[in-house]
């Protein structure tokens, strides 16, 4: 009997056509942000003219702050490191079928314990950079293992318990900092500062620090161990049909466990590498959102490590650019805000930018004819 | 026939990635008529009907209804056009009422707000007053204010009639609306086709089931490979005819099998009590013994309890009470995989909920049970080249028509998802196969494959628990017959003992089927 023409497309080509598509949506959803962030500033301003202006000017000063000067550069590298890491925390779960809302707890709860581990544990310098790592994994663990255990046996709804968590966890600093492990001088609200042992090495004499690295060698091993290993394979199809992974013999509580854990040590990693790499101390308020933005990072990537890179470069470049949309157009930093807001929302619902562009995809159709295929298909 | 045709496809064409799935397909339907539609699975008859629902847009041809061309870019203008679809997977909310169901999308409303859209009350009244004259007229029976969790399947497809007729349909597309009916339901569907023709509406009814097809139809259409092959009338085709014209050869509708000789038990199930998803007792007090070499046929009618006991046997399920042993080996409290490793293949009863994973390609769905095993896996690495190695020889030797073996599982058509799992079961070696409704939705040239793989599985020494609802699969494959009602096991009875009559009787819960021993009807606690 012959078969309909296979396609001989070559692996690469697959992979290409793949990566096409999957830039089509992302790049649309920023592009329309622009402008409908572009619109809400104009309307705002006195008059057209000057609104456009301002437009042109800040949206400018986001490129040129961000990416054009070395400092800019650096400090969008550096705040990538965070985003990437905290993305990939919501990445992992997300696979699995949670959604983790506690990356901001994760990463205070990695950088306190971390940080503590830092202070007091006195080791020789390469070793006690790695043992304060691992504490903040450890600690960032431990906090995504809470809603994963309570998922995984009570059914536990992770949404509410990671948000819940997130209290916990940033008031819980906040008192340490300014309470048991208040560094002594009373002019300031910190902890003491990590040994210098236990800081990550910087490099070309700027902010820049290893950290960077590392978060980008943790998304390679992340992807490989999501899509090449046997237990990647578990946790996706957990995360994809959780009634067939049962039939296929793996048990899903298992992975919503493993997915939190690992999330959550990479919250905690990214907690931690901020101390060691930037402040060397922990502060009050010391998360700053990037729990949050992992949200949106994560979902421009679909999920995917390798593509959370390139996402976490849009955001840093926000976070870093955005300051210069109030020292070039007198644009308040909240424009950001309302931007990154925008970007969640049509990534979170590509249906609206199908409909703007009309894209009709192939697969659109398909998950629509997908609805109504059943038994007979 | 001169008069205009209700609805014509002329010249449809549909291209998915790598496939023609509809190569210039002409269909016509006349008013009043029963269209059955056969064709091989992945022959192109759901698409076809998604293009005439108004689900996907043709890439060429021309709709035409009533003699008026219709541009149809979604649903709404195949709804406004008279047309209803009734799909598989029916596409109702369990939550709400019949009444809310039908009328979601075409509120009736009242009150001094109606003029604005959306803002009026809603008029439940009047719409339950219209479902009640509609089921009626069809002799459609429904309660409007059941809740659709509530009902059997059955019914449910019922409301989907219903719910176009609503619609003022009168062009309706069943596609396999049998596949998940009792034969008793099938029956009634069959009445309520045969009424809706009456009234004149005209019904397009796609099946895999030839006796249906001889039964109801007025005219068949055959489908293969994209293409439609030609029509037959259903006074002069016979079953191989049919078959025949579908599947391009010859197909042997009976299945050869020899002498079971039986060995060793390997399947013994003692005294086993199992609860249902609302924890009532679904399975109570079941014991039985399936030998190596031997196939145990469980009749039944769906929903006494056979989904409940697979479930307990392959671990997907607690038991409350009573044992199982594989091999001589105690597996009542085993996990899946447990289960799997002791040397069972499962076929499952719902494709979709736990055989596929639908987002996977079909490489990765023929591995879900072994991708953590030699040679698929070296430690805990992959090996996807062993594992698209050995889908693209699978998908060769059970025939899967799929683009690649890169296609999602969700792209497939029913029956080649089927044949899927069929395959990843069927790849290693097992002591024993439980297969639930191994051939639902699958078209009779691969029902022919699959059953005579059963019973070469069989012939391997291996003892097979075979589950489902069509009598003729049970009474054509089991060298023992098991009737299961209420839960429980009936009779046990040589294949030779099991004729039709007698086990179609005690399916339906008589125990006046066996005169010389006395059967005490079951009683639900
Ligand atoms: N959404 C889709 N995307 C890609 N390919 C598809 C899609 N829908 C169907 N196909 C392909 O088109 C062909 C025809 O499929 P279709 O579902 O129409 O078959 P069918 O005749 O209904 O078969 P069955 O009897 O198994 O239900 C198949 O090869 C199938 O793989
Ligand atoms: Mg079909």
């Amino acid at each position: 009997m012959s078969e309909p023409t296979p396609p001989t497309r070559t692996t690469a080509r697959r992979i290409l056509s793949r990566v096409g598509k999957g830039l089509q949506i992302p790049i649309l959803a920023i592009f329309t942000s622009l402008i409908l962030a572009g619109i809400a500033i104009v309307l705002t301003a006195q008059t057209p003219a000057i609104g456009w202006q301002k437009v042109l000017d800040g949206y400018w000063g986001i490129v040129d702050g961000a990416l054009l000067r070395g400092s800019g550069r650096t400090n969008t590298l550096v705040a990538m490191t965070p985003l990437i890491l905290t993305g990939l925390a919501v990445a992992l779960p997300f696979r699995a079928g949670l959604f983790n809302i506690g990356a901001e707890g994760q990463f205070v709860m990695g950088a306190l314990v971390g940080t503590l581990t830092g202070i007091y544990l006195n080791l020789p310098p390469v070793i006690l950079t790695v043992v304060v790592l691992l504490a903040g994994f450890v600690g960032g663990a431990f906090w995504g293992f809470i809603p994963g255990f309570l998922r995984a046996r009570l059914k536990a709804h992770e949404v509410i318990n990671t948000i819940m968590l997130n209290f916990i966890a940033i008031a819980f600093t906040n008192f340490m900092v300014r309470g048991p492990f208040k560094d002594p001088n009373p002019s300031t609200v910190q902890t003491l500062p990590i040994l210098p042992a236990a800081e990550l090495p910087r490099l070309f004499g700027s902010r820049l620090h290893v950290g960077f690295f590392i978060a980008i060698l943790l998304a390679a091993a992340a992807y490989y161990f999501l899509f090449k290993t046997t237990w990647g394979f578990s946790l996706r199809t957990t995360g994809l049909n959780p009634t067939a992974a049962q039939y296929a013999g793996i048990l899903p509580w298992k992975q919503y466990i493993i997915s939190m854990v690992l999330g959550g040590g990479l919250a905690g990693v990214a907690g931690i590498i901020e101390v060691q790499g930037i402040t060397h101390v922990l502060t009050e308020g010391f998360a700053s959102g990037y729990g949050f933005d992992a949200i949106a990072v994560s979902l421009l990537a679909v999920n995917n490590p390798l593509a959370i890179i390139p996402a976490a470069f849009v955001f840093g470049v926000l976070r870093i650019g955005g300051d210069f949309l109030q020292i070039r157009a007198g644009l308040s930093v909240h424009i950001v805000s309302i931007f990154n807001a925008l970007i969640l929302l049509f990534v979170a619902a590509p249906a609206i930018v199908r409909s703007v562009f009309r894209l009709k995809s192939k697969e659109e159709e398909q998950t629509q004819a997908s609805l109504s295929r059943g038994w007979g298909g | 026939m001169t008069k205009t045709p209700v609805l014509e496809a002329r010249g449809l064409t549909k291209r998915f990635p790598g496939v023609l799935a509809n190569d210039a397909v002409d269909l016509t339907l006349h008013k009043g008529e029963v269209l059955a539609m056969l064709g091989e699975n992945g022959a192109g008859k759901t698409t076809l009907m998604n293009m005439l629902y108004g689900l996907y847009r043709p890439d060429e041809g021309e709709i035409w209804v009533n003699g008026r061309r219709v541009e149809m870019a979604s649903p709404n203008e195949a709804i406004h056009a008279g047309i209803g679809m009734v799909h598989q997977h029916f596409m109702l909310i369990p939550v709400m009422t019949v009444t809310e169901n039908i009328m979601l999308g075409v509120e009736e409303t009242r009150g001094l707000l109606s003029r604005i859209p959306m803002l009026g009350r809603i008029n439940r009244r009047e719409v339950a007053g219209r479902i009640h004259s509609l089921s009626q007229q069809y002799n459609l029976a429904v309660n409007p204010d059941d809740f659709i969790r509530n009902l059997p399947v059955g019914i449910q497809q019922r409301v989907e009639i219903i719910k176009a007729l609503y619609r003022h349909a009168d062009i309706l597309i069943l596609d396999e609306p049998t596949a998940v009916l009792t034969p008793q339901e099938a029956e009634e569907l069959f009445v309520i086709m045969r009424n809706l023709t009456q009234q004149g509406v005209s019904i397009i009814f796609i099946t895999h089931k030839l006796k249906e097809v001889l039964r109801v139809a007025d005219r068949i259409a055959v489908m293969r490979q994209g293409r439609m092959v030609g029509t037959a009338q259903p006074a002069t085709a016979t079953e191989a005819s049919l078959a025949e014209m579908m599947v391009g050869r010859k197909v042997i509708l009976q299945v050869k099998k020899g002498e079971a000789h039986p060995g060793q038990p390997v399947l013994q199930v003692q005294d086993l009590y199992v609860d249902d998803d609302r924890r009532q007792p679904a399975v109570q007090g079941i014991s039985l013994e399936v030998r190596a070499g031997e196939i145990l046929g469980v009749a039944g009618v769906q929903g006494n309890g056979q989904r409940e006991l697979v479930e307990a046997l392959t671990g997907l399920r607690p038991a409350r009470s009573g044992q199982v042993h594989i091999g001589g080996v105690e597996t009542t409290h085993y996990l899946p995989r447990q289960v799997t490793e002791s040397g069972v293949a499962h076929i499952p009863e719902d494709r979709e909920k736990h055989g596929l994973v639908m987002a996977y390609t079909v490489a990765d769905n023929l591995c879900l049970n072994r991708y953590y095993l030699p040679p698929f896996a070296q430690g805990p690495v992959l090996n996807q080249t062993q594992i698209d190695d050995e889908a693209r020889t699978l998908v060769q030797k059970f025939d899967v028509r799929t683009p690649s073996i890169y296609t999602h599982a969700g792209n497939l058509s029913g029956g080649n998802k089927q044949k899927v799992i069929v395959a990843r079961e069927f790849s290693h070696p097992v002591r024993l196969l439980i297969a639930n409704q191994p051939t639902r939705g699958v078209d009779v040239g691969s029902i022919e494959f699959i059953h005579n793989q059963i019973v070469s599985q069989r012939d391997q020494g291996s003892a097979v628990l075979l589950v489902s609802a069509e009598l003729d699969e049970i009474l054509s494959l089991s060298d023992r017959v098991a009737v299961m009602f209420h839960g429980q096991i009936v009779k046990v009875m040589p294949i030779a003992e099991a004729s039709r009559e007698k086990v179609g009787l005690l399916m339906a819960g008589s125990a006046t089927a066996d005169t010389d021993e006395q059967v005490q009807p079951q009683v639900i606690k």
